[in-house]
């Protein structure tokens, strides 16, 4: 019997999504073969479809449907409201966090925590201090080449797990500013909450029409839908025990399917992309992230 | 503009901010010290700063002469070693720490804390400061750092406004450092991976940002093309003044809007709020640029030593003299400045 050593993993829904879409969506999650399921607002507090109490109460239900359930705090906090909602989010015991900012170690005082992707983590010095503070698993920086990332994890320490990101748009860049009220000319503080008519963020394409990213508020992220799927085998041989999917508003749960194909041994399905979405894989191969080497789908 | 003197500590009055200038070079280095700033900070000819740019950054001789120049007339020399470690090569940015101990710097600039790490157990008694790039952009960020690496300052991202500025910096005793003027990330430093995603080298990566080896013009026509590894990042009008393709400060289309869809070409100029950010406790003004020629580290430096020399003296009766604006603009981006996040117009 072939042995299962990958865990499939669902990252926090980036987007503002109308509630029920989000609950459809989420009730979804919990019928597919995803283990690990991320939740939260980690882009906008001012975002309010889902408020912390319903954040919660879904954690429950997926937990429920037999699902490892861990809350993520976001990675850019600057108003004392949103310090607050991290203190409030490290004080609850029943959810694991991803600690999305170096902040968010200091209220959880020594309680396991996963450490997000935007944490910087490039090399075993920190790995050890991060698990020194508590973290179970790291999720790798984005821009972490295939080289690289291997390196890394021979000088990881005992028990630490690594996560990578394999499969949606990456988020890129984090601001004061949202971009997409400035998009509209509104302000921050009255913006309209246009991100709702964006599933998947709003495109930024170059003056010749070229894809090049997505603005999905105050977070910039790559117009290429990240895909390592094929890099599956790799990524096991080399000792990561998490792969990250991150939510768009189609193909999702065909990434998950395909992954848990793959781990069966079974060939993985083909996955539909939102319309017009192109796939990039640059970052593996050392190369810009937003290059695609590899066949087009 | 001549040098002038650092006013000495006034009677009920916030302490005078330190004045921290870029200096990318000897040359650099000198004028800023000329100028009158209390502190220049500088990187080593390699990956372990934020600005490992060809032609800039100190060899170990000229550093040892900076060093001695600057202790010479009671000034300090901070290290940026403001880069991540890549996997597999930790050691280089611990030699980077182990010389500027060396070479006497009077603290080191770090980013990483597993870089922290090595230098707070190695060098017990040397100062360390959270760079930018560490993104703390709290308290409970910074006091963290402080009880991990007993940290002395931070350099607050440009993210924060005034009022989140002064919740900080009652909320820790680390000392603040804040920018004042210079180039403006409107990105959270030390977050932002755009510059990898379109050509492969960051500054977490290697220290730089929309890098020159990247960059390509191309005219027809009269039409100017700026271009970062073949991805357009702007395109000129004949006759149109074109700039440096940092690719956040492109103009892109969005919904068929041609625009500078991310942050227009603008410099930060915090001269109007020197007397708010002292009294709120603000230990020093930071000054971007080690990638500028000495002749702007000169000017920009003595027209912030004279405002901040007048905020000391009476931040009452501060006002913003119209020949320190126009020395400032002169040197900003697209010769537009703005006061950034520290006011928030776009809120």
């Amino acid at each position: 019997m072939e042995m299962i050593s990958s865990q499939i993993s669902l990252g926090p829904l980036l987007y503002y999504w109308p509630r029920q879409t989000t609950l459809d969506f989420y009730e979804q999650v919990g019928r597919s073969p995803v283990d690990i399921v991320y939740l939260g607002e980690t882009v906008c507090s001012r975002r309010h479809e889902l408020r912390a109490a319903d954040w919660l109460a879904l954690a429950g239900e997926l937990r429920a449907a037999g699902k490892v359930v861990i809350l993520s705090s976001p990675p850019l906090v600057e108003t004392s409201t949103e310090v607050a909602q991290i203190k409030r989010l490290a004080a609850q015991e029943e959810f694991m966090i991803e600690v999305g900012e170096v902040g968010a170690i200091r209220s959880l005082a020594g309680r396991p925590f996963v450490a997000g992707p935007h944490l910087n983590a490039y090399h075993g010095a920190t790995l050890a201090w991060l698990a020194g503070q508590g973290a179970k698993r790291f999720v790798a920086p984005l821009e972490m080449s295939q080289a690289d990332l291997r390196t890394l994890l021979t000088e990881r320490p005992a028990g630490l797990q690594a996560e990578v990101m394999v499969w949606g748009r990456m988020p890129l860049a984090f601001s004061a500013r949202c971009f997409t009220a400035r998009h509209f000319h509104l302000r921050k503080d009255d913006c309209g909450f246009r991100c709702i008519d964006y599933p998947d963020g709003l495109a930024l394409r170059t003056q010749e029409a070229g894809d090049f990213l997505a603005i999905n508020g105050i977070q910039t992220q790559s117009a290429q839908c990240l895909d390592l799927l094929e890099q599956a085998d790799d990524l096991r041989d080399m000792g990561v025990e998490v792969l990250r999917i991150s939510p768009q508003s189609r193909g999702t749960l065909d990434a998950i399917a395909a992954l848990h194909q793959w781990r069966q041994g079974r060939a993985a399905l083909p996955i539909p992309l939102p319309a017009g979405m192109r796939r990039c894989n640059g970052y593996w191969h050392g190369k810009a992230g937003i290059d695609w080497l590899g066949q087009e789908a | 503009m001549s040098a002038l003197p650092r006013l000495g500590r006034m009677n009920n009055l916030p302490p005078p901010m330190e004045l921290v200038a870029p200096a990318g070079s000897l040359a650099a280095l000198k004028a800023a010290l000329e100028a009158g700033a209390d502190a220049v900070y500088l990187g080593l000819k390699n990956a372990t700063n934020a600005r490992n740019f060809a032609g800039l950054n100190f060899s170990e001789t000229d550093i040892c002469t900076g060093v001695e120049h600057a202790h010479a007339l009671g000034r300090k020399v901070l290290f940026a070693i403001n880069t991540f470690p890549q996997p597999g090569r930790t050691q280089e940015w611990r030699n980077a720490v182990d010389a500027a101990h060396d070479l006497g710097a009077d603290a080191v600039i770090l980013a990483d804390p597993g870089l922290m790490v090595y230098a707070h157990e190695r060098y017990p008694g040397m100062r360390l400061h959270l760079s930018v790039q560490g993104s703390a952009t709290h308290a409970d960020a910074i006091e963290l750092m402080r009880e991990q690496f007993n940290i002395q300052r931070v350099v607050l991202p440009r993210v924060l406004t005034l009022q989140e500025i002064e919740r900080v910096t009652r909320q820790t005793q680390v000392e603040i450092e804040v920018f004042g003027f210079g180039s403006l990330c409107v990105m959270a430093e030390g977050r932002c991976l755009l510059s990898s995603f379109a050509t492969g080298d960051s500054p977490n990566n290697k220290g730089v940002c929309s890098p020159a080896h990247a960059v390509r013009w191309s005219e027809i026509g009269g039409q100017l093309d700026a271009r970062l590894n073949g991805i357009l990042i702007d395109r000129y009008a004949p006759g149109e003044p074109a700039a440096y393709p940092t690719l956040c400060k492109g103009r892109f289309e969005v919904e068929g809007r041609f625009d500078h869809a991310l942050e227009e070409p603008t410099s930060l100029n915090a001269l109007g709020l020197l007397p708010r950010l002292a009294a709120m406790g603000v230990e020093a003004i930071k000054v971007e640029g080690r990638q500028r020629s000495p002749a702007y580290v000169a000017q920009v430096i003595a027209t912030l030593r004279a405002a901040i020399n007048a905020a000391n003296l009476a931040p009452a009766r501060y006002v913003v003299r119209p020949d320190w604006q126009a020395s400032l603009s002169r040197h900003a981006e697209g010769s537009q400045t703005t006061q950034g996040a520290f006011d928030r117009p776009w809120k």
